[in-house]
Protein backbone atom coordinates (compact mmCIF):
# COMPACT_ATOMS: atom_id res chain seq x y z
CA UNK A 1 0.00 0.00 0.00
CA UNK A 2 1.43 3.43 -1.05
CA UNK A 3 1.16 6.18 1.49
CA UNK A 4 -1.15 7.70 -0.75
CA UNK A 5 -3.46 5.10 -0.63
CA UNK A 6 -2.96 5.23 3.15
CA UNK A 7 -4.00 8.83 3.25
CA UNK A 8 -7.04 7.90 0.88
CA UNK A 9 -7.95 5.51 3.21
CA UNK A 10 -7.80 7.56 6.40
CA UNK A 11 -9.64 10.43 4.26
CA UNK A 12 -12.82 8.07 3.88
CA UNK A 13 -13.46 7.72 7.56
CA UNK A 14 -12.52 10.92 7.91
CA UNK A 15 -15.81 11.69 5.74
CA UNK A 16 -17.94 8.75 8.24
CA UNK A 17 -17.66 10.98 11.00
CA UNK A 18 -20.46 12.41 13.12
CA UNK A 19 -22.30 9.24 11.49
CA UNK A 20 -23.86 5.86 12.45
CA UNK A 21 -22.73 2.54 11.33
CA UNK A 22 -25.00 0.04 11.46
CA UNK A 23 -24.85 -3.57 11.07
CA UNK A 24 -27.19 -5.44 9.10
CA UNK A 25 -27.38 -9.25 8.08
CA UNK A 26 -29.96 -8.93 5.08
CA UNK A 27 -30.29 -5.97 1.80
CA UNK A 28 -34.13 -5.27 3.65
CA UNK A 29 -32.04 -4.33 6.33
CA UNK A 30 -29.03 -2.08 4.88
CA UNK A 31 -31.93 -0.38 2.91
CA UNK A 32 -33.87 0.41 6.50
CA UNK A 33 -30.31 1.26 7.67
CA UNK A 34 -29.92 3.47 5.00
CA UNK A 35 -33.09 5.46 5.04
CA UNK A 36 -32.63 5.82 8.92
CA UNK A 37 -29.45 7.86 7.81
CA UNK A 38 -26.44 5.58 8.07
CA UNK A 39 -23.11 6.81 6.72
CA UNK A 40 -22.56 2.91 6.18
CA UNK A 41 -23.19 -0.20 7.11
CA UNK A 42 -21.17 -3.13 8.55
CA UNK A 43 -22.47 -6.59 6.61
CA UNK A 44 -22.29 -9.84 8.36
CA UNK A 45 -24.64 -12.88 8.52
CA UNK A 46 -25.13 -12.53 12.53
CA UNK A 47 -25.58 -9.89 14.39
CA UNK A 48 -22.57 -9.84 17.69
CA UNK A 49 -25.79 -10.58 20.18
CA UNK A 50 -26.67 -13.77 17.84
CA UNK A 51 -23.10 -14.64 17.38
CA UNK A 52 -22.52 -14.58 21.51
CA UNK A 53 -25.91 -16.41 21.71
CA UNK A 54 -24.77 -19.15 19.30
CA UNK A 55 -21.06 -19.95 20.31
CA UNK A 56 -18.87 -22.24 18.02
CA UNK A 57 -16.84 -21.00 15.95
CA UNK A 58 -17.74 -17.41 13.84
CA UNK A 59 -16.08 -16.17 10.32
CA UNK A 60 -16.45 -13.82 7.38
CA UNK A 61 -19.37 -13.61 6.13
CA UNK A 62 -20.76 -15.32 2.60
CA UNK A 63 -19.54 -12.76 -0.03
CA UNK A 64 -22.51 -13.52 -1.95
CA UNK A 65 -24.13 -12.05 0.83
CA UNK A 66 -22.15 -9.09 1.17
CA UNK A 67 -22.45 -8.27 -2.41
CA UNK A 68 -26.20 -8.64 -2.14
CA UNK A 69 -25.72 -5.29 0.32
CA UNK A 70 -23.43 -4.07 -1.83
CA UNK A 71 -26.01 -3.61 -4.56
CA UNK A 72 -28.87 -2.57 -1.85
CA UNK A 73 -27.43 0.55 -0.70
CA UNK A 74 -25.44 3.63 -1.87
CA UNK A 75 -23.29 4.38 0.90
CA UNK A 76 -19.92 2.54 2.39
CA UNK A 77 -20.11 -1.24 2.89
CA UNK A 78 -17.78 -2.56 5.25
CA UNK A 79 -17.23 -6.68 6.16
CA UNK A 80 -15.76 -8.38 9.45
CA UNK A 81 -12.90 -10.35 8.51
CA UNK A 82 -11.34 -12.46 11.63
CA UNK A 83 -7.84 -11.38 13.83
CA UNK A 84 -5.04 -12.48 11.84
CA UNK A 85 -6.98 -14.06 8.27
CA UNK A 86 -5.34 -12.40 5.84
CA UNK A 87 -7.15 -14.70 3.23
CA UNK A 88 -10.28 -13.43 4.31
CA UNK A 89 -9.31 -9.78 3.84
CA UNK A 90 -8.04 -10.92 0.54
CA UNK A 91 -11.19 -11.90 -0.17
CA UNK A 92 -13.09 -9.12 1.22
CA UNK A 93 -10.63 -6.84 -1.14
CA UNK A 94 -11.51 -9.03 -4.13
CA UNK A 95 -15.27 -7.88 -4.09
CA UNK A 96 -14.34 -4.40 -3.25
CA UNK A 97 -15.62 -3.44 0.36
CA UNK A 98 -15.15 -0.23 1.50
CA UNK A 99 -13.66 -0.97 5.08
CA UNK A 100 -12.43 -4.19 6.49
CA UNK A 101 -13.37 -4.50 10.03
CA UNK A 102 -10.16 -6.68 11.45
CA UNK A 103 -12.60 -8.11 14.40
CA UNK A 104 -12.67 -9.59 17.58
CA UNK A 105 -16.31 -9.97 17.40
CA UNK A 106 -15.64 -13.05 15.10
CA UNK A 107 -13.23 -16.11 16.32
CA UNK A 108 -9.44 -15.13 15.90
CA UNK A 109 -7.99 -16.97 13.16
CA UNK A 110 -4.18 -15.84 14.91
CA UNK A 111 -3.17 -15.47 18.42
CA UNK A 112 0.04 -13.36 17.75
CA UNK A 113 -0.49 -11.84 14.77
CA UNK A 114 -2.73 -9.12 13.33
CA UNK A 115 -3.25 -9.09 9.69
CA UNK A 116 -0.22 -6.72 8.05
CA UNK A 117 -2.72 -4.23 6.93
CA UNK A 118 -0.37 -2.40 4.80
CA UNK A 119 -0.53 -4.99 2.07
CA UNK A 120 -4.12 -4.15 0.83
CA UNK A 121 -5.68 -1.49 -1.04
CA UNK A 122 -9.08 -1.20 1.08
CA UNK A 123 -8.75 0.50 4.36
CA UNK A 124 -9.08 -1.51 7.52
CA UNK A 125 -10.71 -0.54 11.12
CA UNK A 126 -9.58 -2.21 14.38
CA UNK A 127 -10.62 -1.85 17.48
CA UNK A 128 -8.54 -1.09 20.92
CA UNK A 129 -8.96 -0.80 24.58
CA UNK A 130 -6.47 1.67 24.94
CA UNK A 131 -3.63 3.97 23.45
CA UNK A 132 -0.69 1.27 22.71
CA UNK A 133 -3.50 -1.18 20.93
CA UNK A 134 -4.66 1.74 18.97
CA UNK A 135 -1.23 2.74 17.88
CA UNK A 136 0.11 -0.81 17.59
CA UNK A 137 -3.48 -1.40 14.84
CA UNK A 138 -2.09 1.94 13.32
CA UNK A 139 1.38 0.72 12.93
CA UNK A 140 0.22 -2.51 10.57
CA UNK A 141 -2.22 0.15 8.68
CA UNK A 142 -5.48 0.63 10.10
CA UNK A 143 -6.53 3.79 8.46
CA UNK A 144 -9.22 3.74 11.42
CA UNK A 145 -10.00 2.76 15.16
CA UNK A 146 -12.68 2.17 17.37
CA UNK A 147 -13.60 1.29 21.31
CA UNK A 148 -13.29 -2.47 21.86
CA UNK A 149 -16.21 -2.05 23.71
CA UNK A 150 -18.21 -5.89 24.48
CA UNK A 151 -20.41 -6.60 21.19
CA UNK A 152 -23.70 -7.82 21.83
CA UNK A 153 -24.38 -7.49 25.29
CA UNK A 154 -25.90 -3.80 25.20
CA UNK A 155 -23.60 -2.68 27.86
CA UNK A 156 -21.74 0.36 27.46
CA UNK A 157 -19.14 0.06 29.99
CA UNK A 158 -16.45 -0.77 28.26
CA UNK A 159 -16.89 1.33 25.87
CA UNK A 160 -16.72 3.92 27.76
CA UNK A 161 -13.68 2.58 29.83
CA UNK A 162 -11.95 2.36 26.51
CA UNK A 163 -12.61 5.82 25.36
CA UNK A 164 -12.01 7.04 29.31
CA UNK A 165 -8.53 5.13 28.80
CA UNK A 166 -7.60 6.16 25.64
CA UNK A 167 -8.17 9.86 26.43
CA UNK A 168 -5.75 10.08 29.31
CA UNK A 169 -3.24 8.57 27.92
CA UNK A 170 -3.10 10.92 25.02
CA UNK A 171 -3.45 13.47 28.01
CA UNK A 172 -0.42 12.19 29.53
CA UNK A 173 1.90 11.83 26.11
CA UNK A 174 0.77 15.30 25.42
CA UNK A 175 2.10 16.19 28.65
CA UNK A 176 5.51 14.48 28.72
CA UNK A 177 9.05 16.23 27.99
CA UNK A 178 10.13 15.40 24.46
CA UNK A 179 13.11 13.12 26.40
CA UNK A 180 10.60 11.11 27.96
CA UNK A 181 8.72 9.79 24.85
CA UNK A 182 11.76 7.22 24.02
CA UNK A 183 10.84 5.38 27.61
CA UNK A 184 6.85 6.06 26.54
CA UNK A 185 6.95 4.13 23.06
CA UNK A 186 8.67 1.48 25.55
CA UNK A 187 5.67 1.58 27.43
CA UNK A 188 3.18 1.63 25.03
CA UNK A 189 5.13 -0.81 22.79
CA UNK A 190 4.46 1.01 19.86
CA UNK A 191 7.34 3.18 17.53
CA UNK A 192 8.42 6.40 18.64
CA UNK A 193 7.24 7.95 15.42
CA UNK A 194 3.68 7.33 16.08
CA UNK A 195 4.15 8.38 19.92
CA UNK A 196 5.98 11.72 18.75
CA UNK A 197 2.73 12.09 16.66
CA UNK A 198 0.70 11.78 19.53
CA UNK A 199 2.46 14.14 22.11
CA UNK A 200 2.71 16.75 19.25
CA UNK A 201 -1.39 16.84 17.79
CA UNK A 202 -3.25 15.37 21.28
CA UNK A 203 -4.90 13.28 19.21
CA UNK A 204 -4.40 9.49 17.64
CA UNK A 205 -3.60 9.97 13.83
CA UNK A 206 -6.45 8.47 12.17
CA UNK A 207 -10.13 8.44 12.98
CA UNK A 208 -11.21 6.78 16.18
CA UNK A 209 -15.44 5.71 17.11
CA UNK A 210 -17.22 4.16 19.29
CA UNK A 211 -18.13 0.84 19.18
CA UNK A 212 -19.57 -1.85 21.42
CA UNK A 213 -22.88 -2.03 23.44
CA UNK A 214 -24.71 1.33 22.14
CA UNK A 215 -28.37 0.59 22.47
CA UNK A 216 -29.80 4.40 22.83
CA UNK A 217 -29.56 7.77 21.81
CA UNK A 218 -27.91 8.40 25.06
CA UNK A 219 -25.55 5.50 24.71
CA UNK A 220 -24.52 7.63 21.49
CA UNK A 221 -24.14 11.27 22.93
CA UNK A 222 -22.39 9.76 25.96
CA UNK A 223 -19.50 8.66 23.94
CA UNK A 224 -19.62 11.41 21.55
CA UNK A 225 -19.38 13.70 24.08
CA UNK A 226 -16.18 11.71 25.68
CA UNK A 227 -14.58 12.36 22.30
CA UNK A 228 -15.74 9.79 20.02
CA UNK A 229 -15.79 11.00 16.59
CA UNK A 230 -18.90 8.89 15.34
CA UNK A 231 -20.45 5.72 16.72
CA UNK A 232 -20.80 1.73 15.08
CA UNK A 233 -24.28 0.65 16.41
CA UNK A 234 -24.26 -3.40 16.27
CA UNK A 235 -26.93 -5.46 17.89
CA UNK A 236 -28.73 -2.17 19.56
CA UNK A 237 -31.05 -1.68 16.33
CA UNK A 238 -32.26 -4.71 14.84
CA UNK A 239 -32.41 -6.36 18.22
CA UNK A 240 -34.79 -4.01 19.48
CA UNK A 241 -38.31 -3.12 19.10
CA UNK A 242 -38.61 -0.79 16.49
CA UNK A 243 -35.32 -0.67 14.47
CA UNK A 244 -36.18 2.00 11.88
CA UNK A 245 -37.40 4.65 14.67
CA UNK A 246 -34.52 3.52 17.36
CA UNK A 247 -32.19 4.10 14.32
CA UNK A 248 -33.59 7.43 13.13
CA UNK A 249 -33.34 8.76 16.65
CA UNK A 250 -29.38 7.86 17.03
CA UNK A 251 -28.75 9.06 14.07
CA UNK A 252 -29.97 12.49 15.37
CA UNK A 253 -28.25 12.12 18.68
CA UNK A 254 -25.49 12.09 17.34
CA UNK A 255 -25.42 15.02 15.37
CA UNK A 256 -26.95 16.98 18.36
CA UNK A 257 -25.31 15.13 21.25
CA UNK A 258 -24.92 17.88 23.33
CA UNK A 259 -28.38 19.41 22.97
CA UNK A 260 -30.26 17.47 26.16
CA UNK A 261 -33.65 18.82 25.17
CA UNK A 262 -33.47 17.32 21.67
CA UNK A 263 -31.62 14.06 23.30
CA UNK A 264 -35.11 14.24 25.85
CA UNK A 265 -37.53 13.95 22.61
CA UNK A 266 -35.79 11.71 20.56
CA UNK A 267 -35.32 8.94 23.64
CA UNK A 268 -39.27 8.99 23.91
CA UNK A 269 -41.30 5.76 22.32
CA UNK A 270 -38.23 3.63 20.94
CA UNK A 271 -39.84 0.78 22.14
CA UNK A 272 -38.42 -2.34 23.86
CA UNK A 273 -34.36 -1.91 23.46
CA UNK A 274 -32.25 -4.59 23.33
CA UNK A 275 -32.12 -7.12 26.27
CA UNK A 276 -28.59 -6.34 27.66
CA UNK A 277 -26.19 -8.55 29.24
CA UNK A 278 -23.97 -7.31 31.89
CA UNK A 279 -20.37 -7.29 31.85
CA UNK A 280 -20.23 -9.87 35.36
CA UNK A 281 -22.50 -11.99 33.57
CA UNK A 282 -20.86 -13.06 30.34
CA UNK A 283 -18.38 -16.00 29.97
CA UNK A 284 -16.80 -15.04 26.62
CA UNK A 285 -15.15 -11.01 27.08
CA UNK A 286 -14.20 -10.38 23.37
CA UNK A 287 -12.18 -7.19 23.91
CA UNK A 288 -9.35 -9.59 24.90
CA UNK A 289 -8.69 -11.02 21.44
CA UNK A 290 -6.19 -9.70 19.97
CA UNK A 291 -4.34 -7.17 21.86
CA UNK B 1 -17.51 37.87 8.21
CA UNK B 2 -19.12 34.62 9.27
CA UNK B 3 -19.13 31.51 7.48
CA UNK B 4 -22.41 28.91 8.72
CA UNK B 5 -20.37 25.36 8.13
CA UNK B 6 -23.45 22.80 7.80
CA UNK B 7 -22.48 20.15 10.59
CA UNK B 8 -25.34 17.31 10.42
CA UNK B 9 -22.36 15.01 9.69
CA UNK B 10 -19.30 14.88 7.67
CA UNK B 11 -15.79 16.59 7.26
CA UNK B 12 -16.73 19.75 8.44
CA UNK B 13 -14.13 20.32 10.99
CA UNK B 14 -11.32 20.35 8.23
CA UNK B 15 -13.30 22.90 6.62
CA UNK B 16 -12.77 25.01 10.01
CA UNK B 17 -9.35 24.08 10.29
CA UNK B 18 -8.96 26.32 6.74
CA UNK B 19 -10.92 28.91 7.73
CA UNK B 20 -9.30 29.53 11.20
CA UNK B 21 -5.76 29.43 9.27
CA UNK B 22 -7.97 32.13 6.74
CA UNK B 23 -8.42 34.02 10.24
CA UNK B 24 -12.17 33.81 9.32
CA UNK B 25 -14.82 33.46 11.73
CA UNK B 26 -17.44 30.99 11.34
CA UNK B 27 -20.35 28.63 13.44
CA UNK B 28 -21.44 24.87 13.00
CA UNK B 29 -25.09 24.54 11.89
CA UNK B 30 -26.19 21.29 13.56
CA UNK B 31 -29.88 22.29 14.35
CA UNK B 32 -32.56 24.97 13.12
CA UNK B 33 -31.81 27.30 15.98
CA UNK B 34 -28.47 28.05 14.49
CA UNK B 35 -30.05 29.29 11.32
CA UNK B 36 -31.15 32.44 13.30
CA UNK B 37 -28.28 34.71 12.97
CA UNK B 38 -26.82 36.42 9.75
CA UNK B 39 -24.48 34.65 8.02
CA UNK B 40 -22.08 35.64 4.76
CA UNK B 41 -21.42 32.85 3.26
CA UNK B 42 -22.22 29.05 3.69
CA UNK B 43 -19.83 25.84 3.24
CA UNK B 44 -21.49 22.10 2.71
CA UNK B 45 -18.78 19.92 3.61
CA UNK B 46 -17.98 16.26 2.57
CA UNK B 47 -19.67 13.36 4.23
CA UNK B 48 -22.61 11.21 3.08
CA UNK B 49 -25.10 13.28 1.10
CA UNK B 50 -27.77 10.82 1.90
CA UNK B 51 -26.94 11.38 5.56
CA UNK B 52 -26.98 14.82 5.72
CA UNK B 53 -29.91 15.45 2.95
CA UNK B 54 -32.05 13.70 5.14
CA UNK B 55 -31.01 15.27 8.63
CA UNK B 56 -31.38 18.77 6.61
CA UNK B 57 -34.63 18.21 6.40
CA UNK B 58 -35.93 16.47 9.42
CA UNK B 59 -33.98 18.40 11.51
CA UNK B 60 -36.12 21.54 9.73
CA UNK B 61 -33.42 23.48 8.11
CA UNK B 62 -33.64 22.69 4.46
CA UNK B 63 -36.04 25.45 3.49
CA UNK B 64 -34.00 28.31 5.45
CA UNK B 65 -30.35 26.99 3.62
CA UNK B 66 -32.67 26.97 0.47
CA UNK B 67 -33.65 30.40 0.64
CA UNK B 68 -30.15 31.44 1.20
CA UNK B 69 -29.01 29.89 -1.39
CA UNK B 70 -31.87 31.34 -3.61
CA UNK B 71 -31.08 34.88 -2.45
CA UNK B 72 -27.12 34.62 -3.74
CA UNK B 73 -25.38 33.43 -0.70
CA UNK B 74 -21.95 32.36 -1.30
CA UNK B 75 -21.49 28.92 -1.26
CA UNK B 76 -18.80 26.56 -0.91
CA UNK B 77 -20.19 22.67 -1.54
CA UNK B 78 -17.62 20.25 -1.49
CA UNK B 79 -18.28 16.06 -3.00
CA UNK B 80 -21.55 15.57 -0.62
CA UNK B 81 -21.83 18.84 -1.17
CA UNK B 82 -22.09 18.76 -4.78
CA UNK B 83 -24.72 16.60 -4.47
CA UNK B 84 -26.82 18.66 -2.69
CA UNK B 85 -26.70 20.84 -4.97
CA UNK B 86 -27.47 19.25 -8.07
CA UNK B 87 -30.57 19.83 -10.31
CA UNK B 88 -30.42 15.89 -10.90
CA UNK B 89 -28.96 13.17 -10.31
CA UNK B 90 -27.90 10.68 -12.71
CA UNK B 91 -27.99 7.46 -10.59
CA UNK B 92 -30.46 8.39 -7.84
CA UNK B 93 -34.37 9.83 -7.61
CA UNK B 94 -33.13 11.71 -4.44
CA UNK B 95 -33.34 15.57 -4.86
CA UNK B 96 -32.24 18.46 -2.49
CA UNK B 97 -31.59 21.73 -3.56
CA UNK B 98 -31.54 21.63 -7.14
CA UNK B 99 -29.95 25.08 -6.76
CA UNK B 100 -27.43 24.47 -9.98
CA UNK B 101 -28.19 23.60 -13.17
CA UNK B 102 -26.10 20.10 -13.70
CA UNK B 103 -26.26 15.93 -13.57
CA UNK B 104 -23.76 14.80 -11.37
CA UNK B 105 -22.89 11.22 -10.84
CA UNK B 106 -22.99 10.07 -7.61
CA UNK B 107 -19.78 7.40 -6.17
CA UNK B 108 -18.90 8.10 -10.15
CA UNK B 109 -15.58 6.50 -9.47
CA UNK B 110 -16.27 3.28 -7.87
CA UNK B 111 -16.16 1.80 -4.28
CA UNK B 112 -13.21 3.15 -2.15
CA UNK B 113 -10.50 1.07 -4.27
CA UNK B 114 -11.69 4.46 -7.13
CA UNK B 115 -11.08 6.80 -4.51
CA UNK B 116 -7.58 9.13 -5.97
CA UNK B 117 -5.54 12.03 -5.15
CA UNK B 118 -4.12 14.43 -8.48
CA UNK B 119 -3.70 17.78 -9.47
CA UNK B 120 -5.10 19.77 -11.95
CA UNK B 121 -6.54 23.51 -13.07
CA UNK B 122 -8.96 25.40 -10.95
CA UNK B 123 -10.64 27.83 -13.01
CA UNK B 124 -7.67 30.70 -13.51
CA UNK B 125 -6.07 29.84 -10.02
CA UNK B 126 -3.38 27.45 -11.51
CA UNK B 127 -3.03 23.94 -10.81
CA UNK B 128 -3.95 22.78 -7.22
CA UNK B 129 -3.91 19.28 -5.36
CA UNK B 130 -7.15 17.21 -5.35
CA UNK B 131 -8.46 14.44 -3.22
CA UNK B 132 -11.15 12.65 -4.10
CA UNK B 133 -12.77 10.06 -1.89
CA UNK B 134 -15.81 7.81 -3.66
CA UNK B 135 -16.25 10.87 -5.25
CA UNK B 136 -19.43 12.34 -8.01
CA UNK B 137 -18.77 13.80 -10.87
CA UNK B 138 -20.57 16.18 -13.28
CA UNK B 139 -21.90 14.49 -15.91
CA UNK B 140 -23.33 17.20 -17.74
CA UNK B 141 -24.37 21.26 -16.77
CA UNK B 142 -26.07 23.65 -18.37
CA UNK B 143 -24.11 26.61 -20.57
CA UNK B 144 -24.30 29.33 -17.92
CA UNK B 145 -22.40 26.93 -15.24
CA UNK B 146 -18.82 27.67 -15.48
CA UNK B 147 -16.38 24.72 -15.56
CA UNK B 148 -14.04 25.36 -13.32
CA UNK B 149 -12.16 21.93 -13.34
CA UNK B 150 -12.37 18.45 -15.35
CA UNK B 151 -10.43 15.83 -14.65
CA UNK B 152 -9.72 12.74 -17.08
CA UNK B 153 -12.30 14.39 -19.08
CA UNK B 154 -15.03 14.48 -16.73
CA UNK B 155 -16.29 17.57 -14.77
CA UNK B 156 -15.14 18.00 -11.06
CA UNK B 157 -15.78 21.88 -10.37
CA UNK B 158 -18.26 24.11 -11.50
CA UNK B 159 -19.20 27.44 -10.56
CA UNK B 160 -23.00 29.04 -10.84
CA UNK B 161 -23.69 32.40 -9.85
CA UNK B 162 -22.30 32.28 -6.41
CA UNK B 163 -22.04 28.72 -5.82
CA UNK B 164 -19.13 26.56 -6.28
CA UNK B 165 -19.81 23.14 -6.12
CA UNK B 166 -16.15 20.28 -6.26
CA UNK B 167 -16.40 16.77 -6.30
CA UNK B 168 -13.20 16.75 -5.01
CA UNK B 169 -12.15 17.97 -1.19
CA UNK B 170 -9.66 21.20 -0.59
CA UNK B 171 -10.36 20.63 2.67
CA UNK B 172 -8.42 17.94 2.74
CA UNK B 173 -5.11 19.53 1.17
CA UNK B 174 -2.96 22.05 2.63
CA UNK B 175 -3.89 23.98 -0.24
CA UNK B 176 -5.79 27.36 0.48
CA UNK B 177 -6.36 28.14 -2.95
CA UNK B 178 -10.64 27.28 -3.22
CA UNK B 179 -11.20 28.68 0.07
CA UNK B 180 -9.14 32.00 -0.69
CA UNK B 181 -11.72 32.04 -3.71
CA UNK B 182 -14.85 31.38 -1.86
CA UNK B 183 -14.23 34.32 0.80
CA UNK B 184 -13.18 36.35 -1.95
CA UNK B 185 -16.90 36.11 -3.77
CA UNK B 186 -18.05 37.81 0.21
Amino acid sequence: MTNERYELNKNLAQMLKGGVIMDVTTPEQAKIAEAAGACAVMALERIPADIRAAGGVSRMSDPKMIRGIQEAVSIPVMAKCRIGHFAEAQILEAIEIDYIDESEVLSPADDVYHIDKTKFKVPFVCGAKDLGEALRRINEGAAMIRTKGEPGTGDIVQAVRHMRMMNSQIAKLTALREDELFNAAKELQVPYDLVQYVHEKGRLPVVNFAAGGVATPADAALMMQLGAEGVFVGSGIFKSGNPEKRANAIVKAVTNYKDAAMLAALSEDLGEAMVGINESEIQLLMAERGK
Amino acid sequence: MAIGIVAVQGAFLEHEKILDRLGIEYAELRQKSDLDREYDGLILPGGESTVQGKLLKELDMFDTLRGWIAADMPVLATCAGMILLAEKLSNDDKEYFRSIPMTVRRNAYGRQVGSFHTAAAFGDKGVIPMTFIRAPFVESAAPEAEILSVVDGNIVGVRYKNQIALAFHPELDDDLTVHQAFIGMI
